[in-house]
């Protein structure tokens, strides 16, 4: 768990994954053949005489980046990946200096009216000049959330995708022996538009794909209806906006869950994608399907999962790998 | 260079004269000038190191229209090419055809405008081209369907060294490549792309970048300058004069980030100003070559341009000369201490 919660803390917005890379990479070490691809994908194969599978978890998050210094040195952002407003107004954000701001607006500003460009970011500098030797423009963010667990559920920033990047580590520690050929890959730039995973499947055209991510979830007040639930075991997917899951594919995640004896759910999600919708038609195409983490609150700063389905998750990819 | 570049007529999918004028131009300073069969010129310069392979690229193709219908009267409706704002058309020069018949764009006149039309915008779909024709027949005569059409716009120097100009993006990247091409001693093997059908999604630079495979890649391009006076500061996206404008995060791209630096200190260390594209938005041909094959390392310069995409952009002559500066310093030294990647 102190492993999740370190992802979690760690900043990684889209494009700047280096904190996530390093801590994964010092975690991963000895465990099989690491590399890093021209995009910044992190890459750890572990070798088999089987057949050839990809597993992809992203390393990157949502976050802002600096697009203009006030006189008064507040800063301008634009969203990296996708950020609603209602979920952003009055959070903190985080720079790679250590830097930190609060998202604000001004009082005379309506929510219904509300555009990304009416907010700011206060880092507590006097003027432009102060807030230069801070930040610059293009610099980028990520959110503040701390990680909390209350029982068996956890709440964070950044579960999307850390608790994919997090069940790929602790799915790889526990394979010995592998009859398949495994390759772990940690994409980039997953919430500007599955670009690292798109790379990754070219360069390693495996025989499938499965992508490790969050997916949203039902039985909220005022939420959309949607039958999956946290706590109901690994959401195999069957559609989403990118993807349909490979039949054999998602028979295999299947068979994995039922030899280990744990629950999982079906899942249909009307709007979002993951990784494995890049994957899938990368290179001559590939049979690809993924498995998700049920979690409310996607891309706010409160992301909250159930932690037996991650513990789930870690068992089924052992399975498949072996 | 750019009075002739600008004066050449090269709609998305139609870059023939813009193409043959590129080819002529470089043709003796390459190792090697090859038309690929999507139409990009892919032009080889041989560098002091072959342990990396450098892509640049410049789209030759310029948002415009195309023939759709000849109305019974003998106007012309037409499509756009590319992304244009509807409201600055209205009045406008255009030439049809490989012919270069002379056509002016209109609507109905203002006594038949009703009090709710006058408020709003003209849709782009109510306005027509005249030719000068005074039935389907005769006009038929001298445009088929299918025919592109451009913006007319004469080339002039105007102001404190600004630039007035149609296709300004891209032919602005063009002639710095082509510049680059004379001139520049590139570090590392370079295929120097002029690409097309970059306005309609990116294409031309898709297939060159998978096909080639480059490890690092530089885009050229033209792009947004909102500075007028009656927008908000924090909203200009780039400033008039205020060098070449580093491309962070865009719709379609987000460039390589230790690159981005690594362009900056460069312009630092040699007092050549530069500035940072100030939005997350707008997409260029970088999008297509970050993640063609296994992945790409990218970086965009751009040459702000007021009024981009209409037949009336303006450019800095400094904004070109700076950002020229900058990209002879990058594709010299790339590879050297600053950025040892």
């Amino acid at each position: 768990m102190e492993l999740l919660k370190k992802l979690t803390q760690a900043g990684g917005a889209s494009g700047i994954e280096n904190q996530v890379r390093d801590i994964l990479t010092e975690e991963l070490k000895g465990l099989g053949e690491l590399s890093v691809s021209p995009m910044g994908n992190l890459t750890l194969h572990i070798k088999g005489a089987g057949e050839k599978i990809l597993f992809a978890a992203h390393m990157d998050e949502i976050g802002v980046m600096i697009t203009y210094i006030e006189e008064e040195g507040f800063l301008r952002f634009t969203q990296v990946g996708g950020l609603r407003i209602k979920n952003i107004i009055h959070s903190r954000v985080m720079f790679p200096s250590g830097v930190t701001g609060v998202v604000a607006l001004g009082d005379k500003k309506e929510l219904k009216d509300l555009k990304m460009e009416d907010l700011f970011i206060d880092i507590g500098a006097a003027d432009a000049k102060e807030a230069e030797k801070l930040v610059s423009i293009g610099t980028s963010g990520v959110f503040c959330g701390d990680f909390i667990q209350r029982g068996n559920y956890i709440t964070s920033k950044a579960l999307d995708n850390r608790v994919g990047c997090y069940i790929l580590a602790e799915a790889a520690k526990n394979i010995k022996n592998n009859k398949n050929d495994i390759y772990f890959v940690f994409t980039v730039q997953e919430e500007l538009g599955l670009r690292g995973a798109k790379t990754a499947a070219y360069d390693i055209r495996p025989d499938y794909a499965v992508a490790v991510d969050v997916t949203a979830c039902g039985g909220v007040p005022d939420g959309y209806k949607m039958a999956v639930k946290p706590g109901d075991g690994v959401a195999v997917k069957v559609r989403d906006s990118h993807l349909i899951a490979h039949p054999a594919v998602k028979e295999m995640i299947v068979a994995a869950a039922e030899k280990a004896g744990v629950k999982y759910q079906y899942e249909v999600l009307e709007s979002g994608g993951t990784d494995a919708g890049a994957l899938q038609s990368s290179g001559g195409g590939i049979p690809s399907g993924a498995i998700s983490i049920p979690i409310r609150y996607v891309h706010s700063v409160n992301e909250t999962a159930n932690l037996s389905d991650i513990e789930n998750a870690v068992k089924i990819i052992t399975i498949m790998c072996v | 260079m750019l009075e002739k570049l600008t004066s050449l007529n090269g709609v998305s999918g139609c870059e023939d004269e813009v193409r043959n004028f590129i080819i002529n131009e470089i043709k003796d300073f390459c190792d090697s000038v090859e038309v690929d069969k999507i139409g990009n010129i892919i032009a080889f310069k041989r560098g002091k190191s072959s342990a990396k392979k450098m892509f640049l690229a410049a789209h030759m193709d310029e948002v415009g229209f195309i023939v759709k219908n000849i109305t019974d009267d003998g106007y012309i409706k037409f499509a756009e090419v590319g992304g244009i704002d509807g409201r600055v058309l209205l009045g406008k020069r255009v030439v049809v055809g490989n012919k270069k018949l002379p056509g002016v764009i209109g609507i109905k006149a203002v006594h038949m405008v009703t009090g709710e039309e006058r408020k709003k915008a003209v849709d782009k779909k109510d306005m027509y081209i005249d030719i000068g024709m005074n039935d389907r027949e005769n006009a038929e005569k001298a445009v088929s369907k299918g025919d592109y059409i451009t913006f007319d716009s004469e080339y002039i120097e105007f102001g404190n060294g600004r630039i007035k100009a149609k296709a300004l993006d891209d032919r602005a990247g063009c002639g710095i490549i082509i510049n680059l091409i004379k001139n520049a001693k590139f570090a590392f093997d370079t295929w120097c792309c002029f690409t097309v059908q970059e306005e309609v999604g990116l294409r031309g630079a898709d297939v060159a970048a998978r096909k080639l495979k480059p490890d690092i890649a530089l885009i050229v391009e033209g792009t947004v300058c909102a500075d007028t006076y009656d927008s908000p500061k924090h909203k200009h996206v780039s400033t008039m004069g205020g060098g070449g404008v580093i491309s962070v995060l865009e719709r379609t791209s987000r460039s390589d980030w230790d690159f981005v630096q690594y362009i900056a200190k460069l312009a630092e260390e040699n007092n050549i100003p530069y500035q940072y594209k100030r939005t997350g938005s707008g997409g260029n041909d970088a999008g297509a070559v970050q993640t063609a094959g296994a992945g790409v390392k990218t970086a965009v310069i751009s040459i702000p341009c007021r009024y981009i995409h209409s037949a009336v952009s303006v450019l800095d002559k400094k904004d070109f000369e700076n950002a020229y500066k900058l990209i002879t310093k990058v594709v010299e030294n790339i590879g050297g201490n600053l950025w040892n990647y």
